[in-house]
């Protein structure tokens, strides 16, 4: 069980929420994940990536897009309540060590998970180059904390309502054309833009990393959901991962298992909202 | 084994019971092995082929009385050579016979901890009854005395008196016990240690207790209030409970000894690493380990589509990979999830499944379609990445491999193709390295399972290990036996330290 200590609204789908949760602060490291439940006997179980964490306060920073029937009510839930199953930190950490120049790409809420990521990095003395993306100016996030990290900053938006109307892609295309080249791009965002990050760097033989995000079930290693093929392999993602070599990842099968309960899924939410509406009508 | 009624059960037996219960010091050996075995009553097999209500009804008092008196009370008790715990089977069956009940569970909670779950899932068929004269004399196992059936019929006897005894713990000892994984070996280890006055804190990876008994077995073999009745007796007693919290991640083994105090740890993280076939297609969507498929029905609550929010995938044609318990109870699930048609692929032959016998019986009853000297050999997508198809070979048996069973031999150019839309892979279970990739200076084998020394004793300080974690996947009951060594051994040391 954690409690909400903090909820901040973002932009319209998007919550930042502070949890009380002491152990998981203290042994969490950039790029783990915690795994929650919004009711611990008929929830579901989703990962979110941890934003931040601050060991004192015994703290973790969770952000999240509402995307369906979990992230909603989450959503719905406020600072004082209790998140009933709350089990982390999960997954390997980013392996941080200097590489040089990381250029770091995150697109809509992609963007929280990278935050530690890319301020580790830096913390470990590379020269860090960040690029943000969405779909329009609502959608861009943290971007006052980003900016205290990079080097160098660029958003940009498909609709151009901010920076560079563009997609992640181009700004990255054009880094990866300099002389020197970046020593590493680090992706994490929609799986189709990961995709395209990694079919970008891949003709400048630029180490691409990505951060997938399957389903999962137990987290543990236990149920094998969460796996993926990564150069022939079956990796499981919850614990070989999240962070894999992105010029190796199957993106295709790996977006065809995301969407496995797209139908159930949208059966269930149309029954919701029909419920919903017939409430009210009574 | 074909289907006989309750109603019809229960009426023979009490027909028979009353034709012996005047006589029942004078029985010879041979009446005794005139009385028909008393068969499982169960419910319909089209009924709960739609619920998940427990298929095994329980013997009356009549068949559990009637099935007591086939006991021969022998000298030399070969049933108890075959228990890994040692119960002392002719004991308490003689005690049921006279209508002792009381007395009969006594005598069986003096060596096993958890009856009512033993006595549901053991493979009794391999252990005690296997070597039971009755059976042996009437030359045919599933004739032996139905010591399992017995088991189950007095622990649920004691349960619904209100009767089960909460106990004794002894005065506080300032001792603390580390339990990782809330399985069947967890929660022996907990009893036993927390009777001796230690204070008991488990640590389980998932929000709810009991291991596989609650993610893997079904509700429909294994109900979850029985092992919800065996945690509670554990709280009742003062054991703490933990729950979402995983060892070796949010926090490391070594920290529950130095930062935390801990005087012991034990282990008992089960097996948990799903096996998968290695062949093509085993991503597809519509691919699943039984450790998934089982653990959304059960765990996850996905049976009860309408309320919970875990989906569970929407077969209609299931094939399942394997012959154990564990495949039986993914195509028994996937039938009562709605699958219209369910095939068990196995590449040996009936004799040689590893799965308890009297769940093949009712998996066959239930109209699952067996598939023996059968592998998969691939798995066929359609465009959108789903399973629609998959191919399999036909086998034949030839030598005895290691194991002594006959190896399956693939036949050449027997490929033929089946059409399914899930395929549920139930081949075995690995160990999972989660705590061994964070205690580096605890040793396991090859096969990733924890070495111990005969009183379950780690490589490292005051680390025991039990369960499927240091055999392999096994079963409930060996799992347990572990765990009552390993607490005897932890007991052992603490008094010891206690002493000075
Ligand atoms: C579907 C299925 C059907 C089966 N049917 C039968 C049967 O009919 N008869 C029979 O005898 N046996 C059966 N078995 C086997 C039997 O269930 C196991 O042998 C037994 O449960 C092993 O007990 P255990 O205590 O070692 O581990 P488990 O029951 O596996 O429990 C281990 C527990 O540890 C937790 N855990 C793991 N890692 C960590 C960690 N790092 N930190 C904290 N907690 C952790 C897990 O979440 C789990 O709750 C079946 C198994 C399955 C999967
Ligand atoms: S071997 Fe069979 S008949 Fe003999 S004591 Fe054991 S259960 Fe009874
Ligand atoms: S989520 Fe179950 S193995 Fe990764």
């Amino acid at each position: 069980m954690a409690k909400i200590v903090l909820k901040e609204k973002l932009s319209d789908t998007v919550y930042k929420m502070k949890l009380d949760a002491p152990s998981i602060a203290e042994e969490r490291a950039a790029g783990q994940f915690i795994i929650l439940q919004i009711d611990e006997d008929l929830g579901e179980r989703i990962p979110l990536t941890i934003a931040d964490a601050d060991i004192n306060e015994g703290t973790i920073t969770i952000i999240f897009q509402v995307v369906g029937m979990t992230t909603d009510e989450l959503s719905k839930l406020n600072e004082g309540d209790d998140i009933p199953v709350l089990v982390g930190p999960l997954g390997t950490p980013t392996h941080i060590k200097k590489h040089g120049t990381i250029v770091c790409v995150g697109g809509g809420i992609g963007v929280a998970p990278l935050h530690p990521i890319a301020e580790a990095f830096k913390a470990a003395g590379n020269d860090v180059k960040i690029i943000i993306g969405a779909r329009n100016k609502d959608l861009i996030i943290m971007e006052e904390e980003m900016r205290k990290i990079a080097d160098e900053l660029i958003i940009c938006t498909d609709d151009g309502s901010y920076g560079r109307k563009a997609l992640v892609t181009e700004p990255l295309k054009e880094l990866c054309e300099r002389d020197p080249k970046p020593d590493m791009v680090i992706a994490i965002g929609p799986p189709i833009m990961m995709k395209f990050c990694a079919e970008t760097t891949r003709p400048y033989e630029v180490y691409t990393e990505v951060s997938l995000n399957t389903i999962m079930v137990d987290g543990t290693g236990m149920c094998g959901g969460c796996r993926v093929n990564v150069g022939g392999e079956v990796k499981f993602v919850c614990v070989d991962g999240p962070e894999f070599d992105g010029h190796k990842v199957d993106f295709d099968n790996m977006m065809a298992r995301l969407n496995s309960y797209k139908e159930i899924e949208q059966d269930k939410h149309t029954c919701y909202i029909d419920s919903m509406y017939e409430e009210k009508k009574l | 084994m074909s289907y006989q009624s309750p109603d019809i059960l229960s009426a023979n037996a009490k027909k028979i019971l009353n034709d012996y219960i005047h006589n029942v010091e004078n029985l010879k050996a041979k009446d005794r092995l005139k009385i028909p075995v008393q068969d499982m009553p169960a419910q319909d097999p089209i009924v709960r082929g739609h619920n998940l209500e427990e298929v095994a009804i329980g013997y009356t008092m009549e068949e559990a009385r009637v099935e007591a008196l086939r006991c021969l009370e022998c000298v030399k008790q070969t049933c108890i050579d075959g228990c890994p715990v040692k119960i002392d089977i002719p004991g308490f069956i003689k005690h049921i016979a006279y209508g002792e009940f009381q007395n009969a569970v006594d005598v069986i909670k003096e060596a096993s901890l958890l009856p009512s779950i033993c006595g549901r899932v053991c493979p009794q068929e391999t252990q005690c009854q296997e070597n039971c004269k009755v059976g042996i004399a009437l030359k045919d196992v599933d004739k032996s005395v139905a010591i399992g059936r017995l088991e189950r019929f007095v622990a649920d006897w004691e349960r619904e008196q209100g009767n089960v005894k909460i106990p004794h713990v002894k005065p506080e000892t300032g001792k603390k016990v580390a339990i990782i994984g809330s399985g069947p070996a967890g929660l022996v280890v907990a009893a036993d240690v927390r009777r001796e006055g230690h204070s008991v804190t488990i640590f389980e990876a998932f929000h709810k207790l009991g291991g596989v008994m609650r993610y893997g077995i079904p509700e429909f073999r294994l109900p979850n209030d029985i092992v919800d009745e065996e945690i509670d007796t554990l709280v009742k007693m003062g054991v703490e409970i933990k729950k979402n919290y995983v060892v070796g991640r949010t926090r490391k083994l070594n920290d529950l000894i130095e930062k935390d105090g801990f005087d012991a740890v034990f282990i008992g993280t089960g097996a948990g690493l799903p096996m998968f076939m290695g062949i093509e297609g085993e991503n597809l969507v519509g691919v699943f380990s039984a450790n998934e498929y089982l653990t959304r029905a059960n765990l996850m609550r996905a049976f009860d589509k309408k309320n919970a929010d875990t989906p569970i995938y929407p077969s209609k044609i299931v094939a399942v990979l394997g012959g154990g318990n564990v495949a039986m109870d993914a195509a028994r699930m996937a039938l009562r999830l709605g699958a219209e048609k369910v095939y068990v692929i196995y590449r040996r032959t009936e004799v040689e499944m590893p799965a308890r016998k009297e769940e093949v019986a009712h998996a066959k009853e239930e109209g699952i379609e067996f598939n023996f000297l059968t592998n998969a050999k691939k798995i066929l997508g359609n465009e959108k990445g789903k399973v629609n198809a998959m191919e399999c070979l036909r086998y034949e048996l030839g030598e005895p491999d290691s194991s002594g069973r006959r190896r399956p031999v693939v036949i050449e150019g027997s490929e033929f193709i089946i059409d399914v839309d899930t395929v549920i892979v139930a081949i075995g279970n690995g160990s999972n390295p989660l705590i061994k990739q964070t205690t580096p200076n605890l040793e396991t084998n090859k096969w990733g399972n924890i070495i111990v020394d005969e009183n379950q004793k780690s490589s490292m300080d005051r680390v025991f290990a039990g369960g499927d974690i240091v055999l392999g996947a096994a079963t409930v009951i060996l799992a347990m036996g572990e765990g009552r060594k390993a607490a005897a051994a932890i007991n052992d040391m603490l008094a010891k330290e206690i002493a000075g």
